[in-house]
């Protein structure tokens, strides 16, 4: 194979220090994203009432949490809202200790934090959210949590501050 | 090539702001649509394209919102970004490979849900060109100007386009501009980058559209009355404007030559009955239908005061409106080739032009029409 | 019936950190340049161009477009591709059918990605869906953390057991002249390495890399022309299920018995049309885009290498090592070198190789059967089976 000899040499080292790099600073592409008729339900149920819905597959009966208009796997346009529980269990979790730029503030996300995969009793599909808990020998798969809601809601996932380990 | 066909096609209507839906909502609006029309489910169809661009839609691998939506459950999927044209090309490739018997191909687009300039501001190279503010709307203001100089063409010229396709949109319910406009509402219009007037411009749209197309074999047990792909083509010239003539029109005069010479024509102006093209600028029009071969370079403004170009004329372009009607970017390309289907199947409905068999569509990728895609479509394989 | 594609010229960048000495285009050249010299071919005989990368690592648009000057694009058909990780087993498979389709007969995929310019964890979370995912995912580590919990809690796997792969990976890419990471690591290095997201420390997870790749796919009709013997691409599949991040998780996987539905559907297909039964007897080389160490255990099993909660052990016999009966990763693979929208076409690229007898000092005795896998998306895969001998019928 005819491979490239690039890169790292030594011209290209001391050439470096010379090496331009155009920042884009503070450009930013703004969108305006629309949640849908579903989706807006969800989102003004938790900011007004601290409850969550979901929509039920009239095929398979799954019960979409967040909802969502198609059943993937059916092909089928889902239309019957149900309420689900704020209470649930953890599918899979982590904690996150790696420092990171939040795209959606363009802030350092403060670490450490748990974060899980959580399903909704009610539910069949899961959604992510934060635990109360940064410790994982502290955390299992199962557990069982509970949503607490931030005092302030403006229509969006993060009124919910983030979900509770409940202790047996 | 085998033959294909476009068995089913779905548009959605075009409009400036479509609530409260997302692009997924919309996807899968112009899937059933396409579906339906074809007289098939989603069982029979044996693999998915879609088509989107992660900068309009404001997601890294933005098809991923739409995979519950396209039906690609279960079944092999990529995802073109480009125009619509583009993505239906490699539909039509994965059929002619024998892999797949029918290929649903759709494409989104939600203009309302993000600022155009400084998305296709973002196609300029970032180093050199980006920081100069240049976009879609500028850069076709230098081209717009570089052939019209070149070829003579008045700024009257480009819009009589507008005024023909805003009245063709009169007659298509899914267009999102149908206008009565006189040339000199169109000159008084103000500009936004000299040549360019604000009744120049394509609007900024919402919209969706899909189509299936099938092998000759799975075509027969398709509902409607197939429309053959008779030739396909795509060409792509330099970069940096640079780089180019902006009058030039070479890239689109070498796709146009490779379909039309699959497709078995020597005379497109005598052979095609109708052309869908790629005109979000009014110049655009008379370039690319010169770049297409129907008239000589710089010919095209005499060709369109003519009227060949009307509904009535010899060779109507743009019945639907075209993209000056309603232009969902990357959707656009996909509009054409749908409308041509129409067309050729005789049911285009208020804005059917008479005895079609043979059609024209056209898409582009780019600024300045740097890659152009073409299709030749007929009643007959 | 299609055309029989083989793979008959690869051109690679050495990968590494950062490349600010050559622009994007000016990188993609180099991959082209080298591919093109390495099937003897000039810009003139390409028939087509297919390239892929994710928009956001880079900021540019209609990269197609703009690639031309170093594509080799200029007044030819090109066309672009982005599936996510997958991009570049994606390019690869739109290669195989533009050749396949029987309409073009040499074809340029490329794949690329200067990581080093932008945030790589920040474009990734923004892959994710602004009202229900954007908010509290954490990128690729983090959602790759919550499957190797899952995978853990599921199989009893350890932590130590996933360090043996990211040894594995790291000691093969010693091997490659080209790989970004040139590591000797021990399993206690990895087990010690800090934590980005538990379980997954920095020794479990791929770099980030600037580079790029290109392949030269032919005909069956003139593969007689080109100096290297083909690599017959076999058979190529795809699955990109689910629209949500946390859909994955959902364990209909268990209920159904699939514990990585797209990974198996996918394998399943291309093991159906080339008629693999056992994997790890048949293979003879896999090079799989195994983004962190847990991939590398679970990944076994939904190929079917090994029983469900097998890869382990697998792992550990040494069965996927240099010398093993399958050998997992040669070039050191995407825990070595991980520019992203380049990834999936070097284990393409990293297959034909294999094929070809030309893989050096990471080269596998006597290649007859390959696998090449492409991951990302939401657990998206894509594979293709390349084989030395010329399949009886096309079957992508």
């Amino acid at each position: 194979m005819a491979g490239e000899k690039n890169g790292e040499g030594k011209e290209a080292k001391e050439e470096r220090k010379e090496l331009i790099k155009l920042e884009s600073g503070e450009a930013e592409q703004p969108f305006r994203w629309s949640a849908g008729t579903y989706g807006s339900r969800f989102l003004s149920e938790l900011r007004d009432n601290c409850r969550f819905v979901g929509v039920r597959c009239p095929c398979c009966g799954r019960v979409y949490v967040p909802p969502r208009r198609v059943c993937g796997p059916c092909f089928r346009e889902l239309t019957e809202l149900v309420p689900v529980s704020d209470e649930g269990e953890v599918i899979t979790f982590t904690v996150v200790s790696f420092g990171f730029v939040d795209p959606s503030t363009g802030r350092q996300k403060p670490v450490p934090y748990g974060y899980a995969v959580i399903k909704l009793d009610g539910a069949d599909t899961y959604i992510l959210h934060y635990l109360d808990e940064t410790d994982p020998g502290k955390i299992k798969v199962g557990a069982r949590v509970k949503a607490v809601f931030a005092e302030e809601r403006s229509g969006s996932m993060l009124d919910v501050k983030h979900f509770a380990l409940l202790r047996a | 090539m085998e033959p294909v066909a476009v068995v089913g096609v779905g548009m959605t209507r075009m409009e400036r702001e479509r609530r409260p839906d997302g692009y997924a909502d919309l996807v899968y609006e112009a899937v059933c649509l396409a579906l339906a029309d074809a007289g098939m489910t989603i069982d029979q169809v044996d693999n998915v394209v879609t088509i989107s661009n992660d900068f309009f839609d404001g997601r890294t691998i933005s098809s991923m919102a739409v995979q519950d939506a396209c039906g690609s459950y279960d079944k092999n999927i990529s995802t073109v970004e480009g125009d619509g044209a583009f993505g239906a090309f490699y539909g039509l490739m994965r059929i002619l490979s024998g892999s797949f018997g029918t290929t649903l191909v759709c494409a989104h687009h939600k203009g309302s849900e993000s600022d155009m300039s400084l998305i296709t501001n973002a196609m300029f190279d970032p180093v050199y060109e980006r920081s100069l503010g240049i976009e879609a709307v500028t850069s076709a203001a230098l081209q717009a100007r570089a052939y019209m100089d070149r070829y003579g063409v008045s700024e009257e010229d480009c819009a009589l386009v507008s005024v023909k396709n805003r009245a063709n949109a009169l007659r298509n319910p899914l267009a999102q501009l149908p206008l009565e406009l006189t040339v000199e509402e169109v000159m008084s219009s103000p500009y936004l980058a000299e040549p360019l007037k604000v009744l120049d411009c394509c609007p900024v749209s919402d919209g969706a559209a899909a189509l299936v197309l099938a092998s000759a074999e799975r075509a027969r047990k398709a509902a409607g009355k197939p429309v053959w792909v008779r030739g396909v083509a795509h060409c792509c010239d330099a970069y940096h404007l640079g780089d180019r003539d902006l009058s030039d029109v070479r890239a689109l005069q070498r796709a146009a030559a490779k379909a039309y010479s699959m497709a078995g024509i020597d005379d497109p102006a005598r052979e095609i009955d109708v052309v869908e093209l790629y005109d979000a600028f009014s110049y655009m029009e008379l370039m690319w239908l010169e770049g297409l071969g129907f008239c000589g370079r710089g010919e095209a403004g005499r060709l369109t005061a003519g009227g060949a170009t009307s509904l009535e004329g010899n060779t109507p372009v743009n019945a639907s409106g075209g993209c000056l009607a309603g232009n969902p970017v990357l959707v656009a390309g996909l509009n054409r080739i749908i409308e041509c289907a129409l067309q050729v199947r005789g049911e285009a409905g208020e804005h059917q032009v008479e005895g079609v068999r043979t059609a024209v569509a056209q898409g582009i990728n780019g600024p300045c029409g740097q890659s152009h895609c073409v299709w030749v479509l007929g009643g007959e394989r | 019936m299609g055309k029989r594609v083989a793979v008959v010229g690869v051109g690679m960048t050495r990968q590494r950190s950062s490349r600010p000495d050559v622009n994007g285009q000016e990188l993609i050249h180099e991959a082209v340049r080298a591919a093109l010299a390495d099937a003897g071919m000039k810009r003139d005989d390409i028939d087509a161009v297919v390239i892929g990368n994710m928009d956001h690592f880079e900021g540019i648009n209609y990269v197609d477009t703009w690639s031309v000057d170093g594509s080799g694009a200029l007044m030819k058909p090109i066309m672009k591709l982005t599936t996510g990780g997958t991009t570049g087993s994606t390019v690869a498979m739109a290669a195989y059918y533009h050749v396949a389709s029987g309409l073009f007969d040499r074809v340029l995929a490329i794949g690329w990605e200067k990581n080093s310019e932008s945030d790589t964890t920040g474009a990734i979370i923004t892959a994710f869906d602004p009202f229900w995912d954007r908010p509290i995912f954490a990128g690729a580590v983090a959602g790759l953390a919550l499957e190797a919990t899952q995978y853990m809690h599921l199989t009893g796997a350890t932590e130590e057991d996933a360090a043996y792969v990211a040894v594995r990976e790291r000691r093969h890419a010693l091997n490659n002249p080209f790989a970004h990471l040139h590591i000797n690591l021990t399993v206690e290095d990895v087990m010690n390495s800090p934590y980005l997201s538990w379980p997954v420390k920095m020794g479990d997870m791929c770099p980030r890399t600037d580079g790029a790749c290109a392949l030269v796919f032919a005909s069956e009709d003139l593969v007689e022309e080109f100096p290297n013997q083909p690599a017959w691409i076999l058979a190529v599949a795809d699955r990109h299920l689910w629209a949500y991040t946390s859909d994955p998780y959902v364990n209909q996987a268990l209920e159904n018995g699939w514990w990585f539905p797209a990974l198996e559907w996918a394998a399943r297909e291309v093991y159906d049309k080339v008629g693999v039964r056992e994997p790890l007897k048949e293979i003879d080389v896999a090079e799989l885009y195994l983004p962190y160490s847990f991939a590398g255990l679970r990944y076994m099993e939904s190929l079917g290498f090994c029983p469900r909660g097998g890869g382990p052990e697998l792992v550990r016999s040494g069965a996927t090592d240099m010398g093993g009966e399958c050998p997992v990763n040669p070039s050191g693979g995407v825990m070595s070198s991980n520019a992203i929208g380049a990834t999936g076409l070097l284990r393409v690229a990293e297959c034909a190789l294999q094929i070809q007898g030309r893989a050096e000092d990471r080269q596998v005795p006597d290649v007859r059967l390959a696998l090449a896998t492409g991951f990302g998306g939401c657990f998206w895969s894509d594979v293709l089976l390349m084989g030395r001998e010329k399949p009886e019928r096309s079957r992508g």
